[in-house]
Order: structure tokens, then sequence, then C-alpha cells
């Protein structure tokens, strides 16, 4: 199992530096050929984005764009580009990892500047989109702030803790979700179910209530709007274990939404497949859910509002009909409930009570 | 019972009983306006000749005589014309005496200058002035002087004659005068900068009390022509000149009175003229009435076909001088400067020559940096006063594509037989609408320059950068894709980054 694993990495590699070897041949080759280096990918314009009801994900149309060098905009991206490509061979070559905030301060040491943290993401974003390849494949990750905790041993692939093994039980905080979890074989585990949480708070009561033995569950920790490697987790905990993913969340527009980008993915990632987790139920906290459990509640504002209307047009909820009875619901009742609200029920009763509810009414 | 007393005094007693006039106000302005006079005395003594003035002004300290109030030895020396002896006590120890009432342009407005200083310093300090003179004949004269100021007129305390080897032509003035150096010290300086900036073909050298010694070097030698003196102008003709005219003239009839005593006019012209207000050509000038006369001078102001006075009389600098002038006391990177024609405001003609300045060593401010001067004189009070002020605080400066913030210095220098100051201080030009419309002529003229030089520097600029853009990152992109390729050797990009020259070589 290690050796093939092993030859499965070693393969993952040789395919992502080549496709990274092929684009600096590209260059190369128009340089010396004594013409302006363009590179074509893509376009990430709004109206390339589309919504593919089969892969129930966004995905980008067939526009594309050239990024020329001859191009007084163009060149200093495209510059950046290259190179951002080639620190990202470098790292894949070492297989070490870096982060969005430590791409932005290496290319100073190249003597690149970048203009701030966004512009070096976009570049990263491009590279993505010109290569067909994530930027965690660069072994380039996000700051992590999400978690998971329960009973699934993984198997380490990161260089030195190879042949290791973990299991995510087996610490209280839960273990942060990062390049070596995700890249992590999955061994062995006894849960039916993952249940992904948007907040801190309720992670840890779930942990000490006992939820991940009690409904035999693993659970995740968002942190809000759920990174892309949390949300690729997730997707492999589903592909990968066959068990059902439930996101739980507060009862606002902001929150159906994390659960909707879980389920549906994102526009801004709609040059990458597998993001997506399009099974995943969003299992509360929903508007009828306020009026039902008498939920204290506050008055939707503005914004809210406003967001509601937009997310009535977007093509992700055109789906199943709950989301936009839900959406109806809020625009009826006007208010918003987060998922602490339950606590004027006691402390386990969102444990004890909600939560086996739910599970039950949307599995 | 007291009886009214009626007393006359004399021209000094006048002008020392109202030194502020001639700008003696202060300790520290007086010492200003000494150096001031005698420094213009002594580059017109030098052009009238057309020499290249050499000045120097030494200023030292003679210790204190009271708490605000030190005592200088002021010694100013040139190479000009120099003074005949019998003329030296009068130019220097009666007031109102001198070379400065004929109509031509000269520096001094009041013809008191010099003598100011040395009748100001002699009631300080009681001590005599010495003047030294040399038309560089055989020999030179030296006078040691004070004014009788009851009298108005010059005592003479030692006279000596000196053989003249050397042939030195020049006068050397030295007095002592009470004042305050150290606050009139920034005018001072800025005073013979400015002054520098307009005679760029004088030598101009001051030593200060401290011995810091301040030079001025002559970028030419080519100089302005001598202002000639001219006849006056018809429309600056009033009924008391005119009298006198008819009285010492030796024409027999108004044609020929009209020809001879009047500036450009000719045969046409005068017989257009008399046909115009009606009077015969052959009346004999002193047979005319008073009314007649009175007609004759309103006509002179109304008839519009005079030719306008001749620039003859002014000595304008130029518009080469001008410029070198201003590129050697601004260092700006770009000058761009414009002559008018010569116009007149009531008969007196003047010139406006205007200069507008950008970048180099131009300081940036908020606010352009206003250079005015009149025949030559830097006018350092009062500048918003001034017409050429509020000309060129009118204009829309974003249609030149010049803004206050930018490093951009305006000269503008009026020259005229009479200078239409607006008070007695002279420090700057009343707002008459002859005078303002030249200026606004002058400034637009520079100003359509300035335009065009801005906008091909934004163009030149711009295309500098374009290009310092790709020949900035095409290396790079070279550099990586090498590496990224495996490959060994850099492609050749020299002919890419020259490609992108769209306007050819740079200068």
């Amino acid at each position: 199992m290690a050796k093939k694993n092993k030859s499965k990495i070693t393969k993952k590699k040789t395919e992502i530096m080549g496709s990274l070897k092929k684009l600096g041949t590209q260059i190369y080759d128009q340089l010396d050929s004594g013409v302006f280096p363009t590179i074509s990918m893509p376009s990430r314009s709004t109206e390339n984005i589309n919504y593919d009801p089969n892969l129930r994900q966004y995905i980008l149309g067939e526009k594309t764009v050239t990024r020329s060098a001859r191009n007084i905009r163009h060149v200093k991206p495209f510059t950046q580009l290259a190179w951002a490509a080639l620190f990202s061979n470098e790292l894949t070559f070492h297989r070490k990892t870096s982060t969005l905030r430590d791409v932005y301060y290496s290319a100073q040491a190249y003597n690149m500047t970048f203009k701030n943290q966004q512009e070096s993401n976009n570049i990263i974003t491009d590279l993505e989109t010109a290569t067909g390849h994530s930027r965690e494949d660069f072994h380039i990750f996000p700051e992590e702030r999400s978690a998971v905790f329960g009973d699934l041993t993984i198997g380490y692939t990161v260089p030195g803790y190879e042949g290791k093994t973990l299991n995510l039980s087996s610490h209280p905080d839960g273990v942060l979700i990062g390049p070596a979890l995700t890249s992590s074989e999955f061994v062995k585990t006894s849960a039916n179910k993952v249940i992904a949480i948007e907040k801190g708070g309720l992670f840890t009561r779930f942990i000490e209530e006992k939820v991940h033995s009690k409904h035999n569950s693993i659970l995740v920790l968002t942190a809000g709007q759920a990174p892309r490697q949390t949300r690729y987790f997730l997707r492999r905990l589903h592909d990968e274990l066959k068990i059902p993913v439930y996101i739980f969340t507060d009862g606002d527009p902001w929150g159906m939404h994390i659960a909707m980008v879980i389920i549906s993915g994102s526009a801004n990632a709609a040059h990458l497949r597998n993001l997506n987790t399009p099974d995943a139920k969003w299992s509360g906290v929903w508007a009828s859910d306020i009026v039902k459990y008498k939920l204290p509640s506050d008055p939707l504002d503005e914004v809210d509002i406003k967001r509601l209307h937009e997310l009535q047009r977007d093509p992700r909820y055109q789906g199943d009909p709950l989301w936009r009875k839900e959406i109806k619901t809020f625009l009826k009742i006007k208010r918003k409930a987060e998922q602490e609200a339950f606590s004027r029920y006691g402390l386990t009763y969102i444990v004890d009570e909600y939560l086996p509810t739910k599970l039950k009414q949307t599995s | 019972m007291s009886q009214a007393s009626f007393q006359e005094i004399s021209a000094s007693d006048f002008f020392y009983r109202n030194r502020d006039i001639a700008g003696f106000t202060n300790p520290s302005r007086a010492i200003f306006a000494a150096i001031r006079e005698l420094v213009e005395n002594s580059l017109d003594a030098a052009e009238s000749l057309k020499i290249s003035p050499d000045i120097y002004v030494r200023l030292s300290s003679e210790g204190k005589e009271s708490k605000d109030a030190q005592v200088y030895r002021l010694r100013v020396e040139d190479n000009g014309s120099g003074i005949q002896p019998r003329f030296i006590p009068s130019a220097f120890g009666q007031v109102l005496y001198g070379s400065k009432y004929k109509l031509k342009q000269m520096r001094g407005t009041f013809g008191l200058g010099g003598k100011m200083a040395v009748l100001y310093g002699q009631i300080m300090t009681h001590k005599p002035a010495t003047i030294i003179s040399s038309t560089g004949q055989a020999k030179i004269y030296s006078f040691k002087l004070m004014i009788d100021i009851q009298r108005n007129r010059p005592i003479i305390m030692d006279r000596k004659v000196f053989i003249n080897k050397e042939k030195w032509r020049g006068t050397i003035v030295e007095f002592y005068i009470e004042g305050d150096y150290l606050r009139a010290m920034p005018k001072i300086l800025e005073y013979f900068k400015q002054t520098a900036m307009v005679n760029p073909y004088a030598n101009l050298t001051f030593v200060d009390p401290k011995g810091r010694l301040y030079r001025f070097n002559r970028v030419t030698t080519e100089m302005p022509e001598p202002p000639k003196e001219t006849l006056p102008h018809p429309y600056g003709v009033d009924v008391e000149l005119l009298q006198r005219l008819i009285y010492v003239t030796k024409q027999k009839n108004l044609l020929e009175f009209l020809k001879n005593h009047f500036h450009r006019v000719g045969d046409i012209t005068a017989k257009k003229f008399l046909e115009f207000s009606g009077l015969s050509p052959s009346k004999r000038p002193k047979k005319l009435s008073h009314e007649e006369i009175v007609i004759l001078v309103q006509n002179l102001k109304k008839f519009k076909e005079f030719r306008p006075p001749d620039a003859s009389c002014l000595s304008p600098l130029g518009q080469d001088l001008l410029k070198a002038g201003i590129m050697k006391e601004l260092k700006p990177e770009y000058i761009v400067v414009n002559q008018r024609k010569p116009s007149t405001y009531a008969g007196h003609p003047f010139i406006i020559e205007m200069g507008i300045a950008y970048g180099g060593e131009i300081p940036r401010r908020n606010s352009f940096q206003i250079y005015r001067f009149a025949n030559k004189i830097p006018l350092l009070y009062d500048e918003a006063s001034d017409v050429s002020y509020k000309v060129i605080n009118a204009i829309n400066w974003r249609r030149y594509k010049v803004s206050p913030d930018m490093p951009i210095a305006i000269v503008v220098h009026i020259c005229s037989t009479k200078v239409p100051y607006k008070t007695v201080g002279k420090e700057f030009i009343s707002d008459r609408p002859e005078v303002r419309r030249e200026v606004a002529n002058a400034l637009r003229e520079i100003s359509r320059k300035i335009q065009h030089f801005m906008s091909k520097r934004e163009h030149v600029n711009r295309e500098r950068k374009r290009i310092s853009i790709f020949a900035k990152y095409l290396p790079r992109i070279a550099e990586f894709s090498t590496s990224l390729a495996g490959k060994e050797k850099r492609p050749d990009i020299k002919k890419l980054i020259a490609s992108v020259r769209k306007y050819g070589k740079e200068e």
C-alpha cells in the first residue's frame, strides 16, 4: 500500500512539474524566436462563468484571454506569472509547502514585487487557470483556521511523516486542516457521517457533548466561509469514505451561502474541479427553524435583504426547492438567528434535540 | 500774538523730512535703499557708455550706535562713465540735481537716490561722504562732501587730485550709514540676485559686514542698446508742456512745429492731424490763443493716427539677454521668453518683456515664483498689488497644463520712460488697461509655449516610462522561462526591447 501510494505521489509530482515546464518552454520558445510571448487561458470574467447543472458547480466557458508581454499593461503580470510558475516548480520539486502570504514575501527574494497580497493571490489564480491545477497542487496553501475532529485515522504522505498515522479524535481542540492533512490517506474510520459547522463555539460544544460518538460523525469546523482545501477535504471525506455530509450554519443569508459554496462551489474557483460536495446537505439553521423553535432572533438589516434578493437570482439556488422556500421565509419573517440561539433551551438542547431531528429530516 | 510764519524749505530739507518717500523708512530699509540707489547709479553709468558693468559693494561694520542700529561704512565702486570733477559736488551734494530729468529710460526714478543715501548717512552719523571719480582722462578727483541741508548746497570739506596712471575710469562712493544689516540681509541678497538676473552682462560683488563674499558673474558681454533721448509723444502732452514748447520753438508754422517737436510726427501725419483738428498748417505757433492751445492738446489726444512711440528711448533687455539672465540665476530646465512690441499709456512708451521658467533648480512651492522688474530694477515689495500678479492669477493655468505646485518662475519686466508705479513707494505697477493688456498678451504667448513644452515633456516621460517597463520586465521573463524550461542559454531579447521604441531614439 505504501509503495503504491508513493508511486501515485511521484506521478502527480511529475504531472505538475510537466505542466509548469510546458508553460516555461512555451514562453522560452516564443522569446527565442524573437516574438513577444503570450499565454492563453480561460477567461475568468463573470460572463464566462456558467453554472453547470450536471457537474453541479460553476465552470468556465469557452472564452479565453491572452496575456501578451507586448502589452504595457500585461507585461508586469506576465512576468509575475512566469515567476510564480518558477517558484511553484521549485516548491513542487523540493516538496516544500508555502502559503499565499509566503508567496507574497518570497517574491521579494527574487526581486519581484507585488503591490499587495491581493495582487500576488491573483497571479496564483492566473497560474491555476493557465495550468488547470489548483494551487494546492503547487504546494501553496492559504493560512489555516479550519479544523476536524472525529474517529478517522489518517496516514501521512508528507516528507518525513510517511508511514505515520494519526487518529483525528486524539486532540480535543480538533486537528488543523492543513496541507499535511489534506494530502494524507484515509486509513480507518467508524464514522458514518460528516457534520460541518460554521462556528468554533459550536464545534467545541459538539466535541464536549461527544456528538462524534453519539452520532458516529466526523466534525469539521469551516470557520466561516470554508477555505478551498477544507472544501476539498469534505469532498474527499464524502467520496472516499462514502458517507453523507451535513452542514450546520447560522440562520441567515450568509450562513445559508456558506452551505451553498460547500455544495455547489464558488465562482472564484470556477476554473477548478473537486472542490464542491454536490450531495452535501444544509441541515440548518433554516429560516423555518426560527419560527418552529421560536429562536431568539434579530431583525434582518438592509444588506441581509439585499443579499437574499441576490441569492434568489443565483443559479445555484434554482435546484433544490428547499433553498427558494427558505429564502422566501427569511424575506417573510425578516428575522435571523445564530446557532447559539438554541442556548435559550439549555446547553445540551441543540445536541440532544435539534441535531437528531435535523439529521433525520435532511438524510 | 504771533504771526503765522511761512518758511520756505529746501529740497534737501523736504526730502529729509519725507524720507519715507525715497524708501528710507527705518534702519533696515535704509541700508537696503542706500545700496540699491548706488548700485543702480553705477549700472546706469556703465550702460550709458555700453561698458559691461563691474560693481563692487562693501558694507563694513563701524561699531554700535544704539540698541537697534549699527553704523556701517558703505563703499560702492564702479567702472562706469565717471563724473566730470565740476559736477561731482552737486551730483552728490545737492538734491534734485542730476541727469535724470530727460525723456529716456533710466533706472533711478527720483534723481535723488545717491544723494538721499548720502544725506541720510550724514544726518545719522555726521560724517562726510567721499567721492572718487575719473572719466578715464589724466586725473582722478577725490572729494569729501557734506550737504548743507537748509540751503541744499554741497559743502566741500576736502578735494584731492591724483595722476591717473592706469587710466582708471569709474566712480567710488563711500560714506557712513546707520542701519540694521541683519534684518536687511535677506532683501539685500535677494536684490543682488534679481539685479544679476536682469543685468546678465554685469559683474556684481558684495562683501557683507561679516566678510562674506557674494559674487554674481556676467555670462555675456552683449548689452542692450543704450536708450536715446527722445521728443515727447503727442499723446503724452499737456497744456503746460505745449506752452513751454511754443515758448522755445524757432518754427514759424504749425506744420513745422509739429514735425520738429514731437516724437514720430512726420509731414504726412502732421498734415492729417491739422486737417483733423481744423487748425491751419501755416499758423504761427506763437500766435496761438489760449483756447487754441487747449483745442490743440485735446486733439493731440483724440487723433488716432499718430504712430506709436518707437522704442529707441527704451532699453529693454531683449529676449536673448532675458533668457541668459534667468538661466544664470534660476538654472531652470526650460525657459521661454517673449518681448512685446512697444506700446504706450498716456503717451509714455513702454515695453513688456516676460519669461517663464520651469524645473531645474527652481523650488517647488504652492504658488508661482514671480520676479518683477521695472527698468531693470527688481521690485521686491507689494507683489500682490502689482498688475502682473493679478494677470498671472487670473489665468486658467490648467488650460496650459501648468499648476501652481509646479516649480515655475515667471519674470516680468516693464521698461518705460515713465514707469506707471501706483504709489510713491515705487514698488508695484498700477493696473492700467494698456499695461494690463500687454502683460496679458505676453503671458499668453509664453504660456502657449510652456504648454507645448509640458505636452512634449509629458509625452517623452510617458514614453520613457513605457520603455523602462519593458526593459525591466522582459529580461526577467527571459530569466524565469529559461530556468523553467530547463535551458542553458537565455533567449536574446535586445531586438524585442528595441522594437517597443515607438518614436525613435530619445535624446
